[in-house]
């Protein structure tokens, strides 16, 4: 059963404080988390990400619906007795006791015998690549390693669910990169759901099975990277990850999943794909990614028109900024290559060919 | 080619010459910060050397004179004080004997010091913790209700207390109104009421350092504690304490020193029916007129409490380390 929930969320609403001065940190959260999936709760900061970690966690306790861990309600359980671990954006690790002695705190704490701790100790120190850092105090070690000692030390006693609290923001540029294939071996390797949750979109769309994006307390789409990327529901969403360029068009038909917008800039009809179970009429907005669409003459084969303003040359690819014929702006990137050298310049009139399954409908 | 490497050599002297002056002068100016501090200190210096360590040395000459007739000290060498701190000089057969008067006198002064310290400990860390976790703005006000007492002189406020506890006084009275007692029950004048007032006096001591350490605790490590399965009590014991524990042995210190010589507490509280070391120690000063024996026995008390204080330093620091 791969696909069984691990964590259900059904109606989750947190309130801080009370009466006017309460901050709804989550709306009426409703999300269902697979078994053996490395989930991603994406969004700003402030968005309610962190609170429904704490809430599955148990340092915070939901003002309203439930929180269920493999079908059970989990609200009765205090922290200690949820067979959940979290690694901690500051890593929160024990400055009395060494690494192994971190580690080891958690089977420790389930009774489990002091020959069954130093070997899960020894085991869980090889799965993170520091065997030889065991008797260090924890201050004496880098915070690269000490990520590692973080994830080992909530890895140990073997959740059924480990949460991930934006446990990559403190490390610089590199070592994020090492530690983001690290945790997907990691989550590979042991089978356990991870939960993870992080304000970076990058991180979220190269490590994610799956995504929930979170914006004011509510969670706004959920599905692959893939999904998230190409077929945002939301102008929020579409604006959160990636680069995306927005048009205004009409609702012209409904066929098979696709509508057939009218675009207002240049009056030219697209097929765009649909947010499930959204049926558009009238007015709405599709999006087009940067890298959909492909810039050509002005000829019959564009689909909007307009003027370079810029072209900005990046070695992989080239952004072409195109100023539409109404005055909106569009984005197209393209990859270079050495056989067909870009034939556009600055301050050329050019289109942009957008193709059958290029652009997406807005819900919003 | 040579006037080049002439030149060239001649740079590089010159860089020689001009860097060791640079660590010169780095030196003469370090020379000169030390000396300042050592200016700066003075003030400090003095009164250490004439309020603390040269008192010190006067008690302890003191303890090796022979005692004058009228109090004071006479300028002869002698042991007789430092005997008579362990042994005891029969009046009439001039035997000696073991001096167990002092040592139970000595032992009461510890225990009570232990006592105390153990007592504030039990009332002090749910305080310091139970301010720790109230928001901001109201630990100041807890923190100010709790140094309140210091305000007031402690002769006063240890009268305060024999008012309440007195016989007829007013917890006496108040029980007796509310129907809980028909007698008056006897507290003052008994080991209940130096307890009481002992830990009245010294509780804020022992509050503040460990609310001084627990303010620094990371509270987060209480949560990583709880998601490690660790309950409640685990927590405290394995997290919470260890990581207070300077709090735990500066409060520890602070209580335990001044109650090991504390003279009016026991003394107005106690009713004055067992001698408490301080009353000893002020006893050969005054009537006693036996200053060497009341220095001897000042310096075997601080004695005590080093040693003490050493023995529990060490215990507690090494306690919490513990290996796999």
């Amino acid at each position: 059963m791969a696909s069984a929930a691990a964590v259900e969320a059904r109606g989750v609403t947190k309130v801080f404080g009370a009466g006017q001065d309460g901050v709804r940190a989550l709306d009426g959260v409703s999300v269902t988390i697979r078994e053996n999936e490395f989930f991603t709760l994406l969004g700003p900061s402030g968005c309610g990400k962190t609170t429904l970690l704490r809430l599955i966690a148990g340092f915070d306790f939901p003002t309203e619906g439930e929180i269920l861990l493999y079908g059970q309600d989990i609200a009765p359980l205090p922290p200690f007795k949820r067979p959940v671990n979290t690694v901690f954006q500051s890593y929160s690790l024990f400055p009395h006791m060494t690494v192994g002695q971190n580690i080891g705190f958690g089977l420790e704490m389930l009774g489990r015998s002091k020959a069954e701790v130093d070997a899960r100790v020894t085991e869980m120190l090889r799965l993170v690549r520091m065997e030889e850092l065991r008797n260090r105090r924890t201050s004496q070690i880098s915070g690269g390693q000490q990520q590692r000692v973080a994830l080992a030390r909530a890895l140990a006693p073997q959740p059924k669910v480990l949460l991930l609290d934006e446990p990559l923001s403190a490390l610089d540029y590199k070592l994020r990169k090492d530690m983001q294939i690290e945790l997907k071996r990691l989550q590979h390797e042991t089978g356990i759901t991870f939960i993870f949750v992080t304000h970076d979109q990058e991180e979220a769309l190269t490590m994610s099975d799956r995504i929930a994006v979170m914006s004011k307390g509510h969670i706004l789409q959920v599905g692959t990277p893939r999904d998230i990327y190409d077929h945002p529901a939301e102008r929020f969403v579409a604006n959160f990850i990636g680069e995306t360029n927005f048009l205004e068009g009409q609702v012209s038909g409904v066929a098979n999943g696709r509508a057939s917008v009218r675009l207002n800039c240049g009056g030219a009809a697209i097929n765009a794909t649909l947010p499930s179970g959204f049926q558009p009429n009238g007015k709405v907005t599709v999006v087009v990614r940067p890298e959909h669409a492909q810039v050509v003459g002005s000829g019959s084969a564009a689909t909007i028109r307009g003027t370079l303003e810029n072209i900005v040359y990046f070695g992989t690819d080239t952004h072409y900024h195109l100023r539409l014929e109404d005055g909106g702006e569009f984005i197209v990137r393209q990859q270079n290559s050495r056989t067909n050298p870009a034939t556009f310049a600055q301050g050329d009139s050019a289109g942009v060919f957008i193709g059958d399954n290029a652009a997406q409908v807005l819900r919003d | 080619m040579a006037s080049a490497q002439d030149v060239a050599g001649g740079v590089e002297r010159k860089g020689v010459h001009r860097r060791l002056t640079a660590s010169e002068v780095a030196e003469a100016a370090e020379r000169r910060d030390i000396r300042n501090r050592w200016y700066l200190i003075l003030p400090a210096l003095v009164i250490i050397i004439l309020a603390a360590i040269g008192p010190l040395l006067i008690m302890v000459v003191y303890s090796f004179l022979a005692k004058g007739d009228y109090g004071g000290v006479t300028a002869t060498f002698s042991t007789d004080a430092w005997v008579s701190v362990v042994l005891e000089r029969d009046i009439f057969d001039d035997t000696l004997s073991f001096a167990d008067a002092h040592m139970i006198i000595f032992w009461r002064a510890v225990s009570l010091a232990a006592y105390t310290t153990i007592a504030t400990l039990i009332f002090g860390f749910p305080t310091a913790y139970f301010i720790t976790t109230r928001p901001e703005r109201q630990r100041d006000i807890w923190l100010f209700l709790v140094t309140i007492p210091f305000w007031t002189n402690l002769l006063i406020r240890t009268f305060a207390i024999q008012e309440l506890i007195r016989r007829d006084g007013i917890f006496n009275n108040l029980f007796q109104w509310l129907g809980i007692i028909d007698q008056p029950i006897q507290m003052l004048d008994t080991d209940f009421a130096i307890a009481l007032g002992m830990v009245y006096v010294y509780l804020p001591l022992m509050v503040l350092p460990i609310y001084a350490s627990m303010e620094k605790l990371d509270f987060r490590m209480v949560e990583a504690g709880y998601d490690l399965y660790a309950g409640r009590l685990a927590v405290l014991r394995r997290i919470i304490i260890p990581l207070v524990k300077p709090g735990i042995i500066a409060g520890s210190i602070l209580v335990f020193i001044p109650a090991i010589g504390a003279y009016v507490t026991p003394a107005l509280l106690g009713g004055g029916k067992k001698m408490m070391v301080s009353n000893l120690i002020s006893l050969q000063f005054g009537q006693g007129r036996n200053w060497p024996l009341g220095a001897a026995l000042s310096i075997t008390l601080m004695a005590v409490v080093l040693a003490a204080l050493m023995l529990y330093v060490r215990n507690a620091s090494r306690a919490s380390v513990r290996t796999h």
